[in-house]
């Protein structure tokens, strides 16, 4: 069951800028508030100067600070920031304190030499351990890039090195969509009698922003707060962390070893990361050469029995399509996560859609029906990707995750859940009566379920052949016969279906008086049902609803949805879930609320759409 | 690879499936060296996985007796990486066609060979894509009619041997279908090989390309047109064994024995293992014209292994850390406790 989730500070960021006295911090957060309030953002600002005008460079008492909060609902300058920019390791020691758990930390590795650290007093080289900083951490060579930048600028040397507060407000404008246009506009009035310098800081905040857009920097400016309401012991965890620590419990879970081939690709890299980590819980994580031999190395990885994972992004799962097609045949169990991105084609690496579901659900030649789940939340990526794990090993199928950038970066408390909160994955392994080559054929499967057999590769009198080829449906042989072909295309779709009796039910949150259900999917659980529960307290009757089981559909769906006249579904693509339910539940009158622009949506856009067509249907 | 004190006998590496290649072809007597290959490297058949791509050489994993997956066009390299690391116990085997190993699978071929992973790769190549109907591949010689080159092909080919080189490749070796001596022991060196293994094959299809090699399968010429390579042995050819191989600068050249000043002595003595592949290299390009096409193994040098150097990373990172479990590794790290 899904907790409760509020989506908070969906509306504001708070940025603090730290460096020398010298550093022009004052500077960089001045433009950064500026070009903010004249997007239409609310603005309170603190700035921080040190007590000595001119104390020793690089010294803590130094340190001048400037922190911005910017967005709605702005009333002060906030308490902590989402992101810390720290020219130097004086300003890291004295600023950590204020970053939020999962906020982002902006350095000038370039300013991290031993000398440096000396200044500011730190007992070893390692300054990240030795504060314990557990967010992430950007480690930029701002003042190498800002030289690089203006290498042909004819400027001497210290004009350059005051260039690079502005490399980093090139960087930031960047990580929140600030328009460069207006902050140059400033830059120019700022330095009218000084042509060369306006010039020079011209191309340098260019070159931040470029710099951020090239690395897929990216932040989530977002946090998903679930109420602690158990007692427990709790971290923070985004959902790309949250997928790969979900598998490897159902690798503990199913007793079979956690593969991962992958290729990098944002948003979903951080899922390799993780678990490249992990060979300290004997995963093996391998970074292939490209992402057909991520899922194909997969797939090998699992018909020699492990619980096998290839994980991507939208164009990834397009190339891995073909591969999947390959397990769909084989009847293996398969874990494809697809971290969601802008589409199509390379599209917005960094920012959130759910534009991939057609791809998920249909995307490959034939009639090639996989399982797709997808968690709501940071958290839920844990027990989907769990679900994913279980569904995929106990049903013998691929099953794709749908993840997004949003989730898979958003991070929030998780309470750490004892390993006998989940349940024994039991892998569908060939029965003690059938183990031996005579009694046994590759593609014998419980009638029931209509899962075939899983024989793991080493095990005498089980060595079987299996492949893409059209199979026949009793002996396992190679068989081109029309009406076995018709009959295995419906066995496969047929074993699909049966998952939907063993997962969840869909679960109605809210008024079941009500007229009007709010439906999601995905990565836009916390905006909607926050959306869902104002509307209530503000007197409008609306449901809730939250799929993370997609195909199959839970199978009360048309039980739970057919009492509503209103099924609204809201979804950050053009209506591809409402299609897919339209064309499962005919009967439904489904509205639409859609929103494709790489971001998330806002809980006031979303009560307002729902109000207006509320207000259409006199609910 | 793990040996087993049992013996095997071809058999038992052996289906019951009727095998469906043309009659003549290639395909059949390289089974039939495989299955020989098999039984004499004595690792058993549930111990042995076969793992193909597509192509008519890539349906030979259902004519085994041992665990086999006949999977995708040009993958088989990848899905043969995860298997065996999945697996490692396993000895892995991988099928592959000139169209499906160098063409679609180029980019597998390579990483695989330069990844070291622990299969054994036979490349059958008949330059020819017979299951399509014949169009050219990869391994086509410039101008060759075909189908898709009705006007012959104005593109160069690859030559595998040079390709395994240029991706580091650490064990080469080529064999002719005809010759199943050969190829058996070719195969059977490449099993007990410890890493990415590559056996060119040089293959007939009697269909689509009729011939193709019969410049060097040719009966009266073969002896003269090629010459085999044994580790220690002399590098000798001919009917008589009247040719050698000798040094000319940085190159090779082919003499006669007793001519021109050329002793036996002089036969360059043939070193598989040398880690150095400037000489295997010179050796694998030679095609039978100008110098003899050299079958055997020609290189088998010992290098680390992707998939051990992977378990042997777990193995040290598990002993340093020591967490038991997910929750204990969890726990390790930042947490606060709600009451």
């Amino acid at each position: 069951m899904l907790e409760e989730a509020k989506v908070i500070a969906a509306d504001k960021v708070v940025v603090r800028f730290s460096g020398d006295s010298g550093d022009g911090m004052q500077l960089v957060g001045n433009i950064f508030t500026n070009v903010s309030a004249g997007i239409g953002n609310q603005v309170s600002t603190f700035p921080d100067y040190p007590a000595e005008i001119r104390a020793p460079q690089g010294s803590l008492g130094g340190v001048s600070g400037f922190q911005v909060s910017v967005g709605t609902n702005v009333h002060t300058p906030g308490d902590s920031c989402d992101v810390l920019v720290a020219m130097n390791p004086a300003a890291l020691k004295q600023n950590v304190k204020y970053v939020k758990p999962g906020g982002v930390i902006i350095v000038d590795i370039d300013s991290f030499k031993e000398s440096d650290l000396k200044k500011a007093q730190f007992q070893t080289l390692d300054p990240i351990k030795e504060l314990n900083i557990n967010c992430q951490v950007l480690e930029v060579p701002v003042t190498a890039l800002t030289k690089a930048a203006l290498a042909d600028s004819g400027l001497d040397n210290k004009s350059v090195l005051k260039c690079r507060n502005i490399f980093c407000l090139g960087l930031v404008c960047w990580l929140f969509d600030r328009p460069l246009e207006s902050a140059i506009a400033f830059l120019r009035r700022k330095f009218a009698k000084k042509p060369a310098i306006f010039e020079a800081n011209s191309l340098v905040i260019n070159a931040g922003y470029n710099y951020g857009n090239n690395i897929h920097a990216s932040v989530s400016t977002y946090r998903i707060e679930s109420e602690p309401a158990k007692p427990g012991v709790y971290t923070d965890i985004n959902g790309n962390t949250a997928t790969a620590w979900g598998l490897i419990m159902a690798s503990e879970k199913s007793g079979r070893p956690l593969f991962l081939g992958s290729y990098p690709i944002t948003p979903a890299t951080d899922i390799l990361h993780e678990l490249a980590k992990r060979k300290d819980l004997g995963v093996k994580a391998v970074q292939m050469e490209d992402e057909i031999a991520g899922v194909c190395s997969a797939i090998g990885a699992s018909y020699a029995g492990n619980l096998a994972v290839t994980s991507t992004s939208g164009p990834g799962l397009a190339l891995k399509s073909e591969g999947i097609g390959l397990a769909v045949m084989a009847e293996l169990p398969l874990v494809v996560i697809d971290v969601q991105r802008g589409g199509p084609s390379t599209g917005l690496p960094t920012k959130t859609e759910q534009t991939d579901l057609m791809q998920a659900l249909y995307g490959r030649n034939g009639e090639s029906p996989v399982c797709v789940v997808a968690p709501a939340s940071p958290t839920d990526c844990f027990t989907m990707a769990f679900e994913a794990s279980r569904i995929a090993i106990e049903h013998m199928t691929p099953v794709i995750l749908l993840s997004d950038a949003f989730i898979g970066n958003g991070s929030s408390a998780w309470r750490i859940p004892d390993a006998d909160e989940y349940p024994e994955i039991k892998p569908h392994y060939v029965p003690a009566e059938k183990q031996s080559e005579q009694a046994w054929r590759p593609y014998d499967r419980d009638e029931e379920t209509k899962v075939r057999y899983w024989a793991i590769p080493g095990t005498e009198g089980l060595a079987h052949r299996i492949g893409g080829l059209e199979k026949d449906y009793t002996t396992g042989a190679i068989s081109t016969d029309p009406v076995n072909h018709e009959k295995m295309v419906y066995t496969r779709r047929e074993k699909i279906a049966r998952i939907a009796d063993d997962i969840p039910q869909l679960e109605l949150i809210g008024p079941a008086d009500a007229d009007t259900i709010l439906v999601g999917w995905g990565g836009t659980y916390g905006h909607l049902r926050t959306a869902a529960h104002e509307l209530c307290n503000e007197g409008h009757k609306v449901a809730f609803a939250q799929f993370r089981y997609i195909n199959p559909l839970p199978a009360n769906t048309a039980q739970v949805l057919s009492g509503f006249k209103n099924v609204i579904v809201a979804e950050l693509n053009t209506g591809m879930f409402a299609d897919y339910l339209q064309s499962k539940l005919p009967e439904l009158h489904i509205e639409r609320i859609n929103k494709v622009q790489g971001q998330p949506f806002l809980v006031s856009e979303v009560k307002e759409a729902v109000k207006n067509i509320m207000d259409r249907h006199n609910c | 690879m793990e040996q087993n004190t049992q013996q095997y006998a071809p058999s038992d590496f052996k289906n019951q499936s009727p095998v469906r290649w043309c009659p003549g072809c290639g395909d059949h007597a390289i089974l039939n060296s495989l299955h020989k290959a098999m039984a004499a490297v004595g690792v058993a058949p549930h111990k042995t996985a076969v793992i193909s791509g597509i192509g008519c050489s890539s349906r030979l994993p259902y004519y085994m007796g041992t665990y086999g997956f006949h999977t995708i066009h040009g993958r088989a390299a990848a899905i043969a990486t995860g298997f065996k690391l999945a697996n490692p116990q396993m000895t892995v085997w991988q099928i592959s066609g000139d169209g499906d190993g160098l063409a679609i699978g180029g980019n597998h071929f390579i990483h695989a060979v330069r990844r070291n992973i622990d299969i054994n790769i036979m490349l059958l190549n008949n330059k020819i894509y017979g299951l399509t109907k014949g169009q050219y591949s990869p391994t086509s010689d410039r101008g060759f009619v075909s189908k898709s080159s009705p006007y012959g092909t104005t593109e160069d080919p690859f030559i595998p041997a040079e390709l395994v080189f240029g991706a580091r490749g650490n064990f080469f070796a080529r064999a002719i279908d005809v010759e199943l001596e050969v190829t058996r022991s070719v195969l059977a060196a490449a099993a007990r090989h410890k890493g990415t293994s590559v056996c060119e094959i040089l293959q007939n299809c009697v269909i689509y390309n009729n011939g193709i090699h019969s410049y060097i399968t040719d009966k009266e010429q073969r002896a003269n047109r090629t010459i085999h390579l044994v580790h220690g042995e002399k590098m000798l050819f001919g009917t008589e064994k009247q040719f050698g191989l000798v040094r000319d600068g940085f190159l090779v050249k082919a003499v006669t024995v007793g001519q021109d000043g050329y002793t036996i002595d002089d036969v360059l003595v043939h070193d598989a293992h040398t880690p150095s592949n400037f000489l295997h290299q010179q050796l694998a390009m030679m095609d039978g014209h100008d110098l003899p096409l050299a079958i055997g193994v020609i290189r088998d040098v010992d290098a680390p292994v992707y998939n051990e150097e992977v378990d042997n990373q777990v193995a040290t990172v598990r002993a340093a850390k020591g967490f038991d479990n997910l929750r204990s590794m969890i726990l390790a790290g930042e947490t606060w406790e709600v009451k």
